[in-house]
């Protein structure tokens, strides 16, 4: 753990990260922190993963590694690819090309079910809740090796009875650690936002995945439902289920991963510990811009901006395709001293 | 007016065979809509295939009727898969759009002259039922039962009929208590969820689809067994969309309600029918033919399907929480 500001755990589930078997302190990365660089102990290796909307390139991976029995937050600002990339690891989208394994095995072309029962379940960014069941059918549905999901087995009770009150049995200590019990019997639909994002991640523990990758399970939460949420993250590490997940608050990620990702415009731009990759000069230049200390209300500012592009070879400015930056220069009598319109 | 024959008449239709026919193809839209959200404009599809599966097969091969009945239903297991084959992998909307348009074909196939020797053309078949009625235990006689009169075939063929849809709705009340059908309810409300929980949800929509149809193919049979003939007129859309007026107006997501729907339907036809002719008979109406008032019976049930969908959308068994329409 390189993260001094440890959060407690959570008082409901007992379990303290600090005892657990699966709390190796060693370097994740063999070697140092780059993009692409190699992990001790990699569950996730993707190669060559590449995907494109038509011109637009949503995800374009070269080589990327997911550290087993560790937490691991996949950043970047909006449009970055880092639900595409999940997608694709998931099987919900196929990509134009590239490999990737789990736990050695390669996942390359397996559908979407069939990646999850291989013990590597997802949540998504807008909750997938089923409103139209109880809570208690919700988390019955994610358990795994019913027999009685088939369709001559479900007509003799006789011969799922015994899995429905394990999986009950599993399902009820889970809502009682996610604080659900007592709406145990509600409809899902009732639920607020936040509630139905713990519910959905408690149903993603239901088939005691080996990888949990959860799809921003920060986003619309309020701030103390964040704090448990953040303490049931930890605790699933502590219980040795290996966690990726997709943030865009860079403040909540340093609390709690122990391995950061950054994506930005489809490609791994960084990655390391949490509190270097905070200071990584591409990390502040996806997330605030490459020039973002530049002052565009000044005169002397825009020219300064265009004397560093003009030597960047990726800048249109000083080429023909330039717009309209330098027509605010030339004209600075039209315009208030500090560039604003009126 | 005879209240005493309108209200008999449409106690005859409560128990009626074709009630039980209507009431099982609807059982079978309520597998398909009401818990794994398929929408299924094609029942009246299921109910030929069922149908001309069994007449064909007994006029044409002179089967035997356990054999013609497993043709009608193998025919409609295949009608299923390559329906669902296609199309399930795709969103909700091109199943309907897909079934629609193969009832149709359906239709016109068995009403196409060059087929006549085999489907009988536009006159459809007839006298294919003799191996179902040899089978009755009743012998010849008329049976009174309160104020219904039935005769050996009709007391048997309402028996059966109604013994049939007894047994799918215990099968679709076990089915859907089971894990399985939990599966289904989830599949309805979003694919991506169940996928992501390792459920193949292909598989589940395509049994979904297979058990519906092999009920709308039974009760395709049923359909034709009380006058022994079949016709390819009576499967045209219409009675798809009276299916699934009798599935709304029960509840769709209910085992019972497509009986109950299809009980009301019968009825409220036979009440306006009874009381319009009354009224027309009597002079109190005049601006309304007898064969208009036919077609004004049709107007009433659209428009109690109106008030439905209005003030209780979930029907009249649904549970608001767990489905309206929506």
């Amino acid at each position: 753990m390189s993260d001094p500001q440890r959060i407690p755990p959570g008082p409901a589930t007992g379990q303290d990260p600090d005892t657990s078997p699966f709390n190796d302190t060693g370097p994740i990365a063999v070697g140092p922190a780059a993009p692409g660089c190699k992990k001790r102990d990699p569950i996730i290796i993707a190669d060559g993963v590449r995907r494109s909307f038509g011109a637009l390139k949503a995800v374009d991976v070269d080589h990327v590694e997911i550290p087993r029995h560790k937490i691991t937050a996949l950043i970047g600002p909006n449009g970055a690819g880092k639900t595409t990339f999940f997608n694709l690891l998931t099987g919900f989208d196929t990509p134009d090309s590239g490999s990737w394994t789990f736990d050695g095995k390669n996942l390359a072309g397996i559908r979407p079910h069939r990646v999850a029962r291989l013990g590597m379940v997802r949540t998504f960014q807008l909750t997938k809740v089923m409103g139209k069941l109880t809570v208690i059918e919700n988390m019955r549905l994610g358990g795994a090796d019913q027999p009685g999901e088939a369709l001559w087995r479900a007509m003799f009770p006789w011969l799922w009875r015994e899995r429905e009150a394990e999986l009950t049995r599993t399902a009820d200590s889970l809502l009682a650690m996610f604080k659900l019990a007592e709406k145990r019997e509600d409809y899902a639909a009732s639920l607020s936002g936040g509630q139905r994002k713990l519910l959905e991640m408690a149903r993603a523990l239901m088939a005691e995945p080996r990888l949990v990758m959860l799809d921003e399970p920060m986003a619309g939460v309020n701030p103390a439902l964040t704090q448990s949420l953040l303490d049931h993250i930890k605790n699933l590490k502590a219980t040795g289920t290996t966690v990726l997940f997709v943030e865009h608050d860079m403040h909540v990620v340093r609390h709690i991963a122990d391995w950061v990702i950054v994506m930005a415009e489809g490609r791994v731009v960084a990655e390391g510990p949490p509190k270097e990759v905070m200071q990584d000069q591409a990390v502040i230049d996806a997330y605030l811009g490459a020039h973002h200390d530049v002052d565009l209300g000044a005169p002397e500012g825009v020219a300064r901006l265009e004397d560093v592009l003009s030597e960047d070879a990726e800048s249109v400015v000083g080429t023909e395709d330039a717009g309209e930056l330098l027509a605010v220069h030339d004209e600075p009598d039209t315009q208030d001293p500090h560039g604003r319109q009126p | 007016m005879d209240f005493a024959a309108i209200f008999t008449n449409a106690l005859t239709e409560i128990v009626s065979p074709i009630t039980a026919s209507y009431a099982l193809a609807a059982l079978g839209l309520a597998v398909h809509f009401g818990y794994a959200g398929l929408l299924n404009f094609g029942q009246a599809g299921f109910m030929a295939v069922g149908a001309y599966g069994f007449s064909i097969s007994t006029l044409t091969f002179g089967a035997p009727l356990p054999v013609a009945l497993l043709v009608a239903l193998v025919a409609s297991v295949l009608f299923a898969l390559i329906l669902g084959i296609p199309t399930l992998r795709l969103r909700a909307d091109y199943l309907a759009i897909v079934t629609i348009a193969a009832a149709e074909i359906v239709r016109y196939i068995v009403t196409t002259n060059s087929l006549t020797n085999v489907t009988g053309s536009a006159n459809g078949l007839a006298t294919f039922e003799r191996g179902f009625y040899a089978l009755s235990p009743f012998p010849p006689g008329d049976y009174p039962v309160g104020p219904l009169n039935f005769n050996d075939r009709s007391l048997w063929v309402t028996l059966v009929a109604w013994g049939i849809v007894l047994l799918c709705a215990a099968i679709v009340w076990a089915l859907m208590r089971s894990p399985w059908g939990r599966v289904l309810k989830g599949i309805r409300e979003d694919e991506n969820a169940v996928l992501s929980l390792g459920k193949n949800v292909f598989v589940y929509k395509m049994e979904a689809l297979v058990i519906g149809g092999l009920f709308g193919s039974l009760a395709g049979i049923l359909f034709t067994l009380p006058t022994g003939a079949v016709q390819p007129a009576n499967y045209g859309s219409e009675l798809t969309f009276f299916l699934w007026t009798a599935l709304l107006l029960g509840g769709m997501a209910t085992v019972f309600g497509s009986v109950l729907g299809a009980m009301i339907f019968w009825v409220v036809l036979s009440l306006t029918q009874g009381i319009l002719l009354g009224l027309i008979e009597a002079g109190y109406i005049t601006f309304l033919s007898s064969a208009q008032a036919g077609q004004l019976r049709y107007i009433l049930v659209g428009v109690a399907l109106m008030l439905l969908m209005i003030f209780r959308p979930q029907g009249i068994l649904g549970n608001k929480k767990e489905l309206a329409f929506s």
